[in-house]
């Protein structure tokens, strides 16, 4: 997958989990929680998504990766280059 | 529903889940929604856990629908979809009144901050500090702050700030001012939102959809089936005996208690011998009694509130509200719009209970005791609506032995474990491979709020054990 498809994937299960996610302002490099209005459970949605799309196992201490737009695309990269 | 055994059954389910209160039915339903083949037994006739309700006398009584936080709404909305969100609805009357104080608010965290100020003469700068300090602890802070030394930091000497703080949360979940300070805070932050919410159509309605919502997403249910144990083999989980029957299973999901869990159904053996010291030191917190009141069709009472903190004793404390004959309880108030298709008044009064002060009684002392609680209820409630006792059709009481018939929980503790239990129930997969608990621990994940949540991240564990 190259960024842009990873960065589409997130803002889709994003949007999956609230549908009223305002995604016009989205800064790529400031945290998700604050501008998106999301909690710890809303991470772990992502999680859970990511493992059922893409056999993707990420560690509970690798979460933090997930913080912002530009950091999920970092740390996904890599792991998605063969999805 | 399934209640017979076997037949219907497969020989081998991806996922077993033991016990459908609101953890177990979260468990159950998001890792079928994940694509697992999911088994969930339930040893009552009813789905619901504590989470429940009952018939008699032509009404229909909640056990535990006292009004929970407005997190329910997001949470249902992604857990269990739009039908059961869209039925929560908020409870806009919580009376408190003790020999303190007396004052009705919406409980949410605006109407806090003025009533601490306006009725309590608090200073605007402290109580927004003490809010900033609660609403910002996490489970993995510091914990060797207690409650009670919270309250005195911000509130010094005030027992009855303490009090309009703590005693919501005490009927809650069991929680007293010696715990850490951390469960405290997210638990009343939890609540501090935007006020109390119920779910109209009552406890019946919201599991009559989560059912479908689990058949839908293709849950085998069972009811009437006791797990006698988990079939563990080279400290690996391999199934369940149920019945009588074997049932192979990929991964166990535990929604018994932790200590039922451990001593019962695992069995201390399979445990290393560190695991079990920490294990020995959890503390199941206590139990409750309730007095279910109905009223004549045709009988109407006046607004009183929605949820009532009453109370006759000096000032706050735990050891009070859980004694006998303690004058503290709640009164959940049941007004014709809970049900609004089958439109009633109940009245249920909830106190915090020892398991222990009921469970050595025999017969005659127990029917005894049961009847002194009753008319303790009724006097009481005499003071908010005089008159009342002629109005009452039906009562119906429940103590700690009650608790423990229904749930088979320890002790009959009605809340989970205190906050060393949490630990035990996260690091039991660690332990034994494929066995995952879920289920009210260290008193953050407890409620119905909690025990959802909490649900939804043990269903992560077992996704991500299963996909390993």
């Amino acid at each position: 997958m190259t960024r842009d498809e990873i960065k589409d994937v997130i803002l889709e299960i994003i949007e999956e989990i609230d549908e009223e996610a305002d995604f016009d302002n989205l800064d790529a490099d400031a945290p998700l929680r604050d501008q998106l209005d999301l909690d710890s459970m809303d991470f772990l949605d992502i999680v859970m998504e990511l493992r059922k799309r893409y056999q993707l196992q990420i560690p509970e201490d690798e979460y933090p990766e997930l913080a912002t737009l530009t950091s999920c695309v970092n740390y996904l990269e890599p792991k998605l280059k063969d999805a | 529903m399934n209640t017979a055994l076997k037949k219907e059954l497969l020989p081998r389910y991806d996922v077993v889940v033991i016990g459908s209160g609101l953890g177990g039915l979260t468990c159950a339903n998001r890792l079928a929604k994940a694509g697992h083949s999911v088994l969930l037994l339930e040893h009552h006739f009813q789905l619901g856990g504590l989470a429940t309700w009952f018939k008699r006398g032509g009404h229909i009584f909640d056990v535990s629908l006292h009004g929970f936080p407005y997190g329910m709404v997001k949470t249902c909305k992604k857990y269990w979809g739009k039908a059961i969100r869209d039925a929560i609805v908020p409870l806009p009357n919580i009376v408190f009144n003790n020999p303190q104080f007396k004052l009705t608010t919406t409980f949410s965290k605006e109407d806090f901050i003025r009533i601490i100020q306006e009725k309590f003469h608090i200073a605007e700068q402290t109580v927004v500090e003490f809010f900033k300090t609660v609403d910002s602890m996490n489970f993995y802070d510091d914990q060797s702050m207690t409650t009670r030394e919270l309250f005195e930091q911000f509130f010094p000497g005030r027992s009855d700030v303490h009090r309009l703080l703590m005693e919501p949360i005490t009927y809650a979940n069991g929680s007293t001012l010696d715990e850490p300070a951390i469960t405290y805070g997210i638990v009343f932050s939890n609540f501090m939102n935007k006020g109390v919410f119920t779910f109209e159509g009552g406890t019946d309605k919201l599991i009559s959809l989560m059912t479908t919502e689990l058949e839908n997403n293709g849950v085998t249910i069972v009811t009437r089936a006791l797990v006698e144990r988990v079939a563990i083999e080279q400290g690996k989980v391999k199934g369940v005996f149920v019945n009588g029957e074997f049932i192979e299973a990929g991964a166990v999901v535990s929604n018994a208690g932790i200590t039922n869990t451990v001593d019962k159904l695992a069995g201390r053996d399979q445990f290393k011998e560190s695991f079990l010291e920490q294990f020995d030191r959890v503390e199941v917190s206590n139990s409750s009694c309730q007095v279910y009141f109905g009223l004549r069709k045709g009988e109407t009472i006046a607004e009183i509130g929605d949820l009532i903190f009453s109370s006759s004793a000096p000032e706050f404390s735990a050891a009070e509200m859980r004694r006998m004959d303690t004058s503290s309880r709640t009164f959940s108030v049941y007004y014709p719009k809970t049900r609004p298709e089958h439109p009633d008044y109940t009245i249920v009064a909830s106190m915090n209970a020892d398991y222990d002060d009921w469970a050595e009684l025999d017969d005659n002392q127990y029917q005894q005791a049961k009847q002194e609680m009753i008319e303790r209820c009724i006097h009481d409630l005499e003071r908010y609506l005089p008159g009342i006792r002629e109005k009452i059709d039906t009562v119906e009481s429940a103590t700690p032995r009650t608790f423990h018939r229904y749930t088979l929980h320890t002790r009959g503790t009605s809340f989970g474990t205190k906050f060393e239990g949490l630990d035990i129930s996260r690091s039991l997969h660690k332990e034994i491979p494929g066995l995952f608990h879920v289920g009210s621990v260290g008193i953050i994940m407890s409620g119905w709020l909690g025990a959802i949540n909490y649900g939804v991240i043990v269903a992560n564990d077992v996704d991500g054990f299963l996909h390993s």
